[in-house]
């Protein structure tokens, strides 16, 4: 930021500075820009980018919020993004899932369960669809023809069937339209049950199979819990409608006893004119004939009810049970209602007879009254004639004569009035037939109607039951059918199913056995070609090993040889280095150890080496019993000796004087010679100087050639061949010794190169 | 070794000397003393007849390889 806003001022500044040949317009800027100094410019910048970031930002953020796709764009684009869209607009929402398709219609295998469902299926859909039937119990005609189009229609479903995903919720649902509103007394919990799991079912969703047989079998099951349910209850309702009305009719029966026996009884009385004391008992009998009957009538009446009461509950059963619509309770249903039907045609029979009982004794009663009323008048115009008998009407004995007149006048005058009534009755009596015909004909033709109604309601209900017998048994006969034809259906398909299996059987047998047969040729071919190789490779093997074997003995033999060979050289080999070791061990001015160890040594190492014997013997005895001296320290021995020898260079056997001696100390102190000179091819006369002879021998020395040094210090004469002696006897055997080693060690060399192999 | 034997000899010689030397010397004070009158020209002698001596003997001893001896045999001599 800080450096935008200082470039921004740069840029600003040279802009002033070179807006001298710049138009106005720019000088200008720079003048505000300039005058305003940088600090307000940059905060300017500074502002104006803030507010830039800040809206693209907004923005961005907003839009996110209004289309998520553009927020996942950002939100895979640019890093961290979401967690800042996450604390401003919250978790993105997740992307809408594809629903699959709610019906699947799998292509499923024909088994024998799915068979079975099958069959069961179509009959579910049968028993639902009959079902449905009891809720139309208006027209009974159209019924036969609805259960054969049902039947058509229910054919064509199971012919079609076999693939059909279960939809045992239409139907359900279809039946929970067509249920009507169940009354109050249809309180069966089962129903309820059902429609309540049948409106579970409002989507049509894909089931598996097991589900629908479990939901089919929870059906069967249901139903057969309301079968037994509902046959208990009819049973029930009809044992108790039956003990009921079987109660009311012989209470109606008792009742009608009552009524007759009264009614005899009453017209006895009337019309028998028996002794006083006989009327009386005749009386009370009739009072309680009166009284049993009405009582009886009343027990009757309460019965009735009750078994109409009864019979109204079982017809709500009845009418309960149809509803259910199971079709195993028809014939069940059907002989309740026809139970029903005969016990309300006999109950209604009964209290006919009743009635009819009724009014034959309303009409003895009536005239029993009117005869009482007769009775009771004339009683009372006694009583008028005659007040005072009144109290003792059973003491008639003691009646005066007056009394007897007055009654009988009395009596005669009711005669006369009597036969007067009887002559108007006579006359009355055509038009009181009429009207009493007329009145007859009118209640003959109420009764009639009534009658009528009853018996055609009667008839009807016969019919109807008859009907739906015969429709009943239609049914059965029909599923019966059906059943069979289902079940040869059935049968074929699986005889057929048995069939094509055992001929896919045969089929897949004889490929795998084919199958495995060429499997087994070529496994066995492979084996054999296995065995047979693996014998080849291991006959080549053997062989090849047992040459090999053969060689490696016969190379290992020469080994053995050669390496017999080569040990021996290379002892000999030791041993001859172990000589020039012993060689080297010579320290300076001490002779080295003595060779014989390393000569004995080498003696036993080569044994049948004749050369080498002869070498070995060739060494000189001091150099085995004493050592040698090494080159070393003769050289450096030398250089004593050759000081000696310089200083007794005039000394010889004629020169031998103290004086001599002298001289020849002067002699070596003032002659200079060269201290190495190489000494010449040959020697002459004048190099056999004694000094010169030294420094021949110095420089041979030098040069590590100690047998010329020797050969030129024997040349020495005198006195300085006397110092010299002992230095050359060394030398020479020195020189001896190391020839001979040498010479053993070249052929120690020789023969171990010889003995080695090539590589 | 017979590079040392020039150094033993010379060893020899100056012992040998200093003893005459040193012989002579007293003899010769001695004579002086006694028979001289303390002259000094018996020490002078005496020193003079050592280191002759001494001499000699150094001479004789450097000399000795070169002699002649007669119990060696000559084919001996000519060895060196």
């Amino acid at each position: 930021m800080l450096r935008v806003c200082l470039k921004g001022a740069n840029s600003a500044a040279r802009k002033c500075l070179c807006g001298n040949g710049v138009p106005l317009h720019p000088l200008q800027q720079c003048r505000s820009y300039t005058s305003g100094g940088s600090g307000s410019s940059a905060g300017k910048i500074v502002a104006a980018s803030v507010l830039t970031v800040g809206g693209g930002v907004g923005g961005t953020i907003l839009y996110a919020n209004w289309d998520p796709k553009f927020r996942a764009n950002v939100e895979k684009s640019i890093p961290y993004s979401d967690q800042v869209f996450g604390l401003a607009l919250g978790p993105a929402a997740p992307p809408p899932v594809i629903n699959k398709p709610r019906k699947v219609e799998p292509v499923q295998i024909s088994s024998m369960s799915e068979m079975w469902k099958d069959s069961k299926q179509p009959k579910a859909k049968e028993v639902e669809k009959k079902a449905e039937q009891p809720d139309a119990e208006g027209p009974p005609a159209p019924a036969p023809q609805e259960t054969l189009e049902e039947a058509s229609a229910q054919v064509a479903q199971i012919l079609s069937a076999i693939g059909e995903v279960p939809s045992v919720p239409a139907p359900g649902t279809h039946e929970a339209e067509a249920v009507p509103p169940p009354a109050a007394l249809k309180g069966v919990p089962a129903a309820a049950a059902k429609c309540t799991e049948c409106e579970h079912e409002p989507a049509v969703k894909e089931r598996p199979e097991g589900e629908v047989a479990a939901r089919l079998a929870e059906q069967d099951k249901a139903e057969q819990d309301l079968l037994t349910s509902l046959s208990s209850n009819l049973e029930d309702a009809l044992g108790s409608t039956a003990k009921v009305t079987l109660q009311a009719i012989g209470a109606q029966e008792a009742a009608l006893q009552a009524i007759a026996q009264h009614t005899r009884q009453l017209r006895e009385a009337m019309e028998a004119e028996a002794p006083p004391d006989k009327k009386s008992t005749q009386w009370r009998v009739l009072e309680d004939a009166l009284s049993e009957r009405s009582r009886s009538v009343d027990e009757a009446g309460a019965a009735v009810l009750k078994a109409k009461a009864e019979l109204d509950k079982l017809r709500g059963v009845i009418d309960g049970a149809k509803h259910l619509k199971i079709a195993a309770a028809r014939p069940s249903i059907l002989a309740a209602e026809e139970n029903l039907h005969s016990m309300v045609v006999d109950l209604d029979s009964v209290v006919t007879r009743v009635q009819t009982a009724q009014s034959e004794a309303k009409i003895v009663s009536q005239y029993s009254e009117l005869v009482n009323e007769a009775k009771a008048q004339f009683q009372k115009e006694l009583n008028s004639i005659t007040p005072e008998i009144q109290a003792n009407w059973k003491g008639l004995r003691k009646l005066t004569q007056d009394d007897l007149n007055s009654l009988i006048a009395h009596a005669h005058r009711r005669i006369d009035q009597m036969n007067r009534e009887l002559a108007e009755q006579r006359v009355r009596e055509q038009i009181h037939i009429d009207s009493a015909l007329e009145q007859q004909k009118l209640e003959d033709k109420k009764a009639l109607e009534v009658a009528v109604s009853t018996a055609l309601e009667h008839n009807r209900e016969q019919m109807r039951l008859e009907q739906e017998k015969k429709v009943e048994e239609t049914r059965e006969v029909m599923e019966a059918e059906m059943r069979t034809q289902l079940r040869r259906q059935a049968a074929a398909h699986t005889d057929h199913l048995r069939d094509v299996l055992k001929v896919q059987e045969q089929e897949l047998r004889s490929e795998a056995e084919e199958i495995l047969n060429s499997s087994l040729m070529e496994k066995e071919t492979e084996y054999r070609r296995l065995t047979q190789d693996q014998l080849d490779s291991f006959t080549l093997d053997m062989n090849a090993a047992y040459a090999r074997l053969k060689g490696m003995e016969e190379a290992i033999d020469s080994h053995v040889i050669a390496e017999e060979e080569a040990r021996k050289a290379h002892q000999l080999w030791l041993s001859v280095e172990a000589l020039n070791y012993t060689l080297k061990t010579a320290a300076l001015n001490d002779p080295t150890e003595p060779l014989e160890g390393a000569v004995q040594a080498i003696k036993e190492s080569c044994a049948e080496d004749e050369f080498a014997q002869a070498l070995a013997t060739a060494l000189p005895s001091e150099s085995l019993s004493r050592g040698v001296y090494s080159e070393a320290s003769l050289r450096a021995r030398f250089y004593a000796i050759r000081q000696l020898a310089r200083r007794v260079a005039l000394i010889d056997e004629t020169r031998n004087s103290l004086y001599q001696y002298f001289l020849s100390y002067l002699q070596a102190m003032l002659l200079f010679e060269k201290a190495q000179e190489a000494p010449p091819a040959k020697l002459s006369a004048e190099d056999l100087d004694t000094f010169k002879l030294l420094s021949y021998a110095a420089y041979s020395l030098e040069h590590g050639d100690l047998e010329l040094a020797a050969k030129l210090v024997n040349q020495l004469k005198g006195e300085s061949r006397r110092v010299a002696q002992d230095w050359l006897k060394e030398a020479r055997l020195t020189l001896e010794t190391k020839q001979v080693v040498s010479l053993l060690s070249a052929y120690a060399n020789a023969v171990g190169l010889g003995t080695t192999m090539a590589p | 070794m017979s590079e040392k034997e020039l150094g033993k000899k010379l060893d020899r010689c100056l012992a040998d000397s200093a003893v005459k030397l040193g012989a002579g010397l007293g003899l010769g004070i001695v004579f002086s003393v006694v028979f001289f009158k303390r002259h000094t020209w018996p020490v002078a002698f005496g020193l003079g007849m050592g280191l002759g001596m001494a001499y000699t003997n150094c001479q004789n001893d450097l000399r000795a390889p070169y002699l002649i001896q007669r119990n060696i045999k000559v084919s001996n001599a000519t060895k060196y």
